[in-house]
């Protein structure tokens, strides 16, 4: 954990305010599988934090213990400043925290604009009796909400495929809708899960675009977990470096990268 | 040149909007889809969008004969800064928006701009690239914002805090705006356009107001463009057409100009406008048909019957009808029919139910294409034209289409073919000159304005019409002294499908003799639907089913060709089929897909020489370059096959 939390300026003019989500001493048990054991780490506002480790390090489950997926046994969440109580996901969704999955979760039979709009779910108030003869607030609400749909249309540059159902569109295009989807919810903090995996080169690129734009238009705090180092090293302000559920390594791209227990972790020793 | 501008005549792009805003102040001048929406500017708030621009640009310290590049994809805001640029009387230089930062960096030194308007952050990042080298650019306007907000903003301000301070500071700057946009004179420069360069560096061709408004006008009477057009600007922006189609002719007749969402929704902005009037060059109207024949072979047996059906009653009366011929009766009937079951949704689906005059120019068409779009009603028609003529050389009039003939000189133009075969021409449209280059300007324009368009072709007699045969450079004479012309033969057999690339020789021979590539993707698919097996590009290349086909094709294009007097020397006497596709990494074409004769000739002399000795195979070796540079050798044996020639006095008779 970083003891300094004053407020800086990155070398290219993007600001990085104080601690937005603290995680102290995280220990999650899986019967007596222990995922993650005692990890502490902090996200502060406006950066672009990584998560990474070698396969079944814990990532994953240490994204779902941010986005109330999974309740960890031991430790403490702290958003904001405050330490949060148990919530299921939806609560947490409704502070402010988006995510995308590893493995894409879209409805495949709807359209881009349709699953998009599903984004939108913790921005319309009106209930379901005026959504259902879409009167007076209900429809003011969906235009409103279809304006914010096109935007995100618009900055992920998907517009060819608005009105294509997802089960028709290739991977990377999915992934791309997949995190549309997510910031249609208008997060303070997104989660993204792999969100290169599976791509080729151009199709990273495209990627690793978005997410600095995100980033850098929308003043998007970022927490990913990503397999392919050299986007890593290059995205993210910071990174944790996770290794059979322990946290192993926390810091800059540099100094991350010249840590002896990081390498070994990557390049394999022999563990007792 | 000749004398300045007489009274009441419109002599500026800026007065001819002036103009629109004043008659048709509430139509819609612009369209673009953007979140979705169509949102649309009429001629009137274009004026105002204009006129803030161009304050802006006076406040920014734009003078009189500054060069101002334009960059970006067709955006209504930028075709603004290309009249805002007019109005403060500098000159806009559009440039291709995927040009890479050693072309542009080229361009940009070479017309010495001073000040450039970029469509968004990417187009901003070359410039700022090619300032490395180019020195001259004082500041750079940006439309989209997207991304720009980390740049260092002394030299490079948006195109929506410009316009801002045009506003703000109207009151001090109008009368000058007003004096600058008063003066501008019919033989002052209008705009300058890069060609594209197949031959060398690209040249700034300066086109004047009179070059661009009296074609502009000619062209517009002769297609009988009104006010209520409605045009796809998609093409890029750089290109000497849009700008006679997005500006030139869309001010003159005041028509709307809609610019798509992006350019992957083209297809689909297309549907929802439906143009009257619309342009693209023949590999758009391909790709749409290739389209269409892909979801009609995934239709009902019923809807593939009914498409063939019509279709086939489609090819006889259609271009008829669009011709004003006279049909019979049931003819008529028919096609009434096939309008409401076929024609109507399927031109409906291309987005072209409305298109009342279109047009296809650039490379040669494929009857059998552009009958497909002529058959369903669609009147497609052919012009011939360059960036030095400001597009216009010979158009097709209405009710006289072929797809082998380019039109008759459009009004205003007049043609000389020379004792070479050039074609040469003088317009109104005649370019002023290639920027800084007057060497060049005075091989390509004479003093009498005669421009030579590079291309060898000759007046039909019957028709009148201008027939394209080839560029003068590779048009050559065979033994017996007739004309060669292989492009022409070539492109007759690249209108198969199956047929991929054709190198034709004959020059200073007595016969002419083929090789031909074939379409892997074509042949292959036909391969897979009648079970024949191969496993690799050689072995399917040389079976003798294939060559069978290939065969057939090439006794029709011989048949097509006898029926042509000056050219029935060029029928093809034998050939054989590439074992290798040919391919650029090998030097064998050039980066645009255009084949190397001369490389080609060298490099496969000894099937060339078995064409002439008259083996019946050859076996060979050829050297070839992997993608990673590595190279092998490839063997084969290659057979080698008689096509049958029609004979020259049958085609006399």
């Amino acid at each position: 954990m970083t003891a300094d939390a004053t407020p800086y300026v990155t070398e290219d003019g993007r600001q990085i305010g104080g601690v937005m989500m603290d995680l102290r001493d995280i220990t999650l048990r899986f019967g007596g599988v222990e995922a993650i054991k005692s990890i502490s780490f902090d996200i502060r506002e406006g950066e672009i934090r990584a998560i990474i480790g070698p396969n079944g390090a814990g990532k994953s489950s240490m994204l779902n213990v941010i986005s109330g997926f999974y309740k960890p046994q031991e430790g403490e969440v702290h958003f904001r400043g405050k330490k949060r109580p148990p919530m299921r996901p939806y609560q947490v969704a409704r502070q402010g925290v988006a995510r995308t999955f590893q493995n894409i979760a879209l409805f495949e039979g709807m359209s881009v604009l349709d699953n998009i709009m599903t984004g939108r779910m913790g921005h319309i108030k009106s209930n379901m009796l005026a959504q259902a003869i879409w009167a007076g607030k209900a429809q003011r609400e969906e235009n409103e909400n279809r304006e914010a749909v096109e935007r995100i249309i618009d900055f992920l540059e998907i517009q060819a495929i608005r009105k294509t159902p997802v089960g028709r569109l290739p991977y990377g295009l999915k992934k791309r809708v997949e995190l549309a989807r997510a910031l249609a919810a208008e997060p303070d903090l997104l989660l993204l899960d792999e969100p290169m995996a599976g791509m080729n080169v151009e199709e990273k690129e495209d990627m690793s675009r978005f997410i600095l734009d995100v980033n850098d238009e929308f003043g998007t705090t970022i927490a990913l977990i990503e397999h392919d180092m050299g986007v890593v090293m290059d995205l993210s302000d910071r990174v944790v470096v996770m290794d059979y559920g322990r946290k192993i390594g926390d810091g800059t791209p540099d100094e991350v990268r010249n840590n002896q227990e990081v390498i070994d972790a990557y390049l394999g020793v022999a563990h007792d | 040149m000749s004398d300045q501008n007489q009274p009441d005549q419109l002599v500026s792009v800026p007065q001819l909007l002036a103009r629109n805003a004043r008659l048709h102040g509430d139509k819609a001048a612009y369209r673009e889809k953007e979140f979705g929406i169509w949102q649309s500017w009429t001629w009137a708030e274009t004026a105002q969008e204009v006129e803030a621009l161009a304050l802006g640009l006076l406040d920014l310290g734009v003078q009189t004969g500054d060069h101002i590049a334009i960059i970006g994809r067709n955006r209504p805001a930028l075709y603004w800064s290309m009249v805002a640029v007019q109005s403060v009387g500098a000159v806009p230089v559009p440039l291709y928006q995927d040009a890479v930062v050693e072309e542009m960096t080229y361009v940009l030194e070479n017309c010495g701009a001073r000040f450039a308007i970029a469509g968004d952050q990417e187009q901003v990042d070359k410039i700022i690239e090619a300032q490395q080298t180019v020195h001259g650019i004082a500041h750079v306007i940006y439309y989209d914002t997207r991304g720009m907000r980390k740049y260092d903003h002394s030299e490079i301000t948006s195109f929506a805090d410009i316009q801002n301070a045009g506003r703000a500071n109207a009151p001090r700057l109008s009368k000058e705006l007003n004096a600058r946009r008063d003066v501008l004179g019919y033989d002052d420069t209008c705009v300058m356009l890069y060609t594209s360069g197949t031959t060398g560096r690209p040249k700034g061709v300066v086109l004047s107001n009179r070059n661009v408004i009296e074609t502009s006008k000619n062209s517009s009477e002769f297609d009988h463009l009104s006010a209520g057009e409605e045009t796809l600007a998609y093409l890029p922006m750089a290109w000497v057409g849009d700008f006679i189609f997005s500006i030139g002719q869309a001010y003159w007749s005041a028509f709307c100009v809609n610019c798509p969402e992006s350019a992957e929704t083209m297809t689909s902005d297309l549907r929802e406008i439906g143009p009257t009037y619309f342009f693209a060059p023949p590999a758009i109207f391909e790709g749409h048909l290739t389209q269409v024949m892909i979801r009609m072979e995934d239709a009902n047996r019923f809807k593939r019957w009914m498409f063939s059906y019509f279709m086939e009653r489609a090819k006889t009366v259609g271009p008829k009808l669009l011709d004003g011929e006279t049909v019979g009766f049931g003819d008529k009937l028919l096609y009434g029919l096939g309008k409401y079951l076929v024609y109507g949704p399927l031109k409906n689906r291309l987005g072209m139910s409305r298109v009342r005059v279109g047009y296809t120019a650039g490379e040669a068409i494929g009857p059998e294409l552009f009958d497909f779009y002529r058959s369903l009603g669609i009147n497609l028609k052919q012009l011939y034209g360059q960036t030095e003529a400001t597009v216009f050389i010979t158009q097709q009039p209405d009710g006289e289409v072929r797809s082998d003939t380019v039109g008759v000189p459009s009004p205003g133009v007049e043609l000389k073919i020379a004792e070479s075969g050039e074609v040469f021409y003088r317009s109104p449209g005649t370019f002023v000159e290639y920027y800084g280059n007057p060497e060049s300007t005075a091989s390509t324009k004479d003093a009498e304005g005669w421009v030579a368009t590079g291309d060898a072709g000759f007046i039909e007699e019957t028709s009148g019409h201008l027939r394209i045969i080839d560029r003068i450079k590779d048009v050559s004479k065979m033994a017996d002294g007739s004309l060669f012309a292989p492009k022409y033969i070539e492109n007759k057999l690249k209108f198969y499908p199956n047929i991929l690339e054709a190198v034709v020789f004959g020059a200073g021979q007595d016969r002419c003799m083929a090789f031909i590539n074939i379409d892997l993707t074509a042949v292959g698919n036909w391969a897979e639907r009648n079970n024949i097996a191969y496993s690799s590009y050689q072995e399917l290349s040389q079976h003798p089913q294939v060559l069978d086909t290939v065969q057939s094709h090439i006794n029709a294009v011989n048949e097509s060709v006898a029926q042509d007097e000056m050219l029935a020397a060029c029928q093809i006497h034998r050939f054989l089929v590439l074992h290798k596709e040919l391919d650029a990494d090998d030097g064998e074409m050039t980066r645009t897909r255009k084949v190397r004769r001369a490389v080609i000739a060298e490099k496969f002399d000894d099937l060339i020489d078995a064409l002439y000795d008259g083996s019946g195979e050859i076996y060979t070796e050829t050297e070839v370059t992997y993608e990673d540079g590595r190279k092998g050798h490839i063997k084969a044996t290659l057979d080698i096959r008689d096509a049958i020639v029609v004979a020259k006095a049958k085609a006399a008779a």
